[in-house]
């Protein structure tokens, strides 16, 4: 048991290694409880591993160092548990549920069953629940809306920690601002968000930022100095994904 | 528990479905426990004729030419006793012009040794609908044979849609052979939904004939193996005239120690036909299962609700 951690989710010394290359190298970070977060940085750079990492996923445990939930372990435990604890993420590409209603699958993640919440939580994503409660959860829906449906069932479990990776992507501009309001209703409910992405406009809706390359954190703190660095340098970047040798002596 | 002497609603009670629609008289339906007619009512321009056998029954249903049944005609085969065989041989004719829509639920609670054998002969006549229903509600002991066999023909313009259903209770064996002719712009989809487990067997035999102009048909299964169940599923899709399009789908998810075959079969004799086909054996996908997961469901609640999904 660690104790006395600021953050609600601390990563120590994490690491994770794929065929013989480092995917995370070495991380050090903390995150504030009910605060958003934004992990900012090229295509290829280690981002949606690392949102794996910390959910568990099956590819994603065989790490070294530590991460640490509410000053707990989670390095042993599987993906259900970490869901019970609090921890949730949203995929860059949601899954396909071949005949899997929208009610069935934001049953599932719900806390509130009520037919009443569950149509509520449609309306949170800019659905309409008449239009969208009884359809599957399939290819017949776009990327957009399966994000919409994938963030309401987010919104229904009420987790403490909300891990959204590029959610931005496959969304229009108007769907895009509604994923912004469910950002700020989470903030509201004290919910801590990890935005993972590569977008200056989801950058912006965060408090704190961190720049990831090549699997290393190579900066952190204000989202203006993050966006500052990554307008200038990161995309223009053509060092594929190997940062230039003075960003690794950032502080 | 209700066994030997039941009523067309005790029958009917088996199913899980509201009987009153046994009560409805604008509803026509058909009560049959093993060679006996419990109960039977008719709306008009549909006739039934039913001889009962030593094992079951004859039947001859007819749909008068232009007429269009509104309600869902429910039609209940079964067995109550542990033992027995129930074979039903029907023979289809719907008029041109006509349409109707039948529910047969086929309930086998309690069998532990029980034949169910459906043989069935089809007519669709010019410009008529007939869509069938068939779902199957079976015991946990597993001790059901069924063999649905059908042959279908279909004339210009109809419209032939079937599912067939058993999720609810164990298989047992299943053996489903199921052939339709199409001609010119006629359309046919076969469905077949299956959960087995424990020992259960599945054979799916789908066959369509695509030979009119313009005809369209869809073969689809969905089919999930547990513990040692197998499941083997042929599809095949001929099309022999100008614009026929057709696909043939089939997805089986295995879990433990199950095992599944799929053998899709498209042949194409005309340069302006065109089939697909996609098949789909494995474990549940990774991503759906721990989406699930990381919504706080348990790996068993996850593998439950997408097989639930892609049998629904």
């Amino acid at each position: 048991m660690k104790v006395n951690t600021m953050g609600i989710l601390e990563l120590k010394n994490l690491s994770l290694e794929f065929e013989d290359k480092k995917i995370l190298n070495n991380l050090n970070l903390d995150f504030r409880e009910g605060h958003i977060h934004a992990i900012v940085g090229p295509n290829g750079a280690g981002k949606s591993t690392l949102a794996y990492t910390i959910m568990g996923l099956s590819d994603y445990r065989d790490i070294s160092g530590e991460i640490f939930f509410k000053d707990e372990s989670i390095h042993n435990i599987d993906i259900d548990e970490r869901a019970r604890k609090g921890i949730t993420l949203a995929w860059q590409e949601p899954a396909r549920f071949e005949g899997l209603s929208t009610k069935k699958f934001l049953k599932a993640a719900a806390k509130d069953k009520s037919e009443e919440n569950l149509r509520n939580a449609l309306l949170s994503v800019g659905l309409s629940p008449d239009n969208y409660i009884d359809r599957a959860v399939d290819k017949t829906l776009s990327g957009g809306e399966r994000k919409r449906i994938e963030l309401a069932s987010i919104y229904i479990m009420e987790p403490e920690l909300v891990l959204l990776d590029e959610p931005d992507s496959g969304i229009d501009v108007a769907a895009l601002e509604k994923i912004f309001e469910m950002i700020k209703v989470l903030k509201k409910r004290k919910t801590t968000v990890i935005l993972i992405t590569h977008s200056l406009t989801v950058l912006e809706q965060a408090e704190y930022a961190f720049l990831m390359c090549n699997g290393k954190i190579v900066d952190k703190g204000s989202v203006n100095k993050i966006a500052g660095y990554f307008r200038k340098k990161c995309v223009l970047c053509d060092h594929k994904n190997k940062p230039e040798p003075d960003v690794f002596e950032m502080e | 528990m209700l066994k030997q002497k039941p009523d067309k609603f005790g029958l009917f009670d088996t199913t899980g479905f509201d009987h009153s629609v046994l009560e409805d008289p604008n509803s026509a339906h058909l009560v049959v426990h093993h060679n006996k007619v419990l109960g039977a009512h008719l709306v008009p321009g549909l006739h039934v004729d039913v001889e009962e056998m030593e094992d079951g029954i004859n039947a001859k249903l007819v749909l008068d030419e232009g007429i269009t049944i509104e309600n869902p005609v429910h039609i209940c085969f079964g067995m109550l006793p542990e033992k027995g065989i129930q074979k039903i041989v029907m023979d289809v004719d719907i008029k041109k012009d006509s349409g109707i829509m039948i529910y047969a639920h086929c309930t086998f609670p309690f069998a532990v040794d029980v034949q169910h054998i459906m043989d069935a002969k089809i007519h669709v006549g010019e410009n008529a609908k007939y869509t069938y229903f068939e779902r199957h509600i079976h015991g946990k002991q597993g001790g059901v044979k069924v063999y649905p066999k059908a042959i279908v023909h279909l004339d210009k313009r109809a419209n032939f849609k079937t599912e067939f259903e058993l999720i609810k209770g164990r298989v047992g064996l299943i053996d489903i052979d199921y052939e339709t002719i199409c001609r010119d712009e006629s359309v046919m989809e076969m469905t077949a939904r299956i959960n087995g487990s424990g020992d259960d067997i599945i054979k799916i035999k789908e066959v369509g004939s695509l030979e009119g102009e313009g005809s369209r048909g869809v073969l689809t299964s969905r089919v999930a193996v547990r513990g040692n169940a197998r499941a083997d599923v042929y599809n095949k899709l001929t099309a022999t005239a100008a614009y026929a399009r057709g696909h043939v789908d089939c997805k089986e998810i295995i879990q433990d120690n199950g095992i599944a075959t799929a053998i899709p079969i498209v042949e194409v004799r005309h340069p302006k036909a065109h089939i697909t086909h996609e098949a789909a054996i494995g474990s549940v996908d990774s991503k759906e299962l721990e989406t699930l997961m990381a919504r706080g469901l348990n790996e068993d609640e996850a593998v439950e609700l997408i097989i639930e999904g892609l049998l629904s």
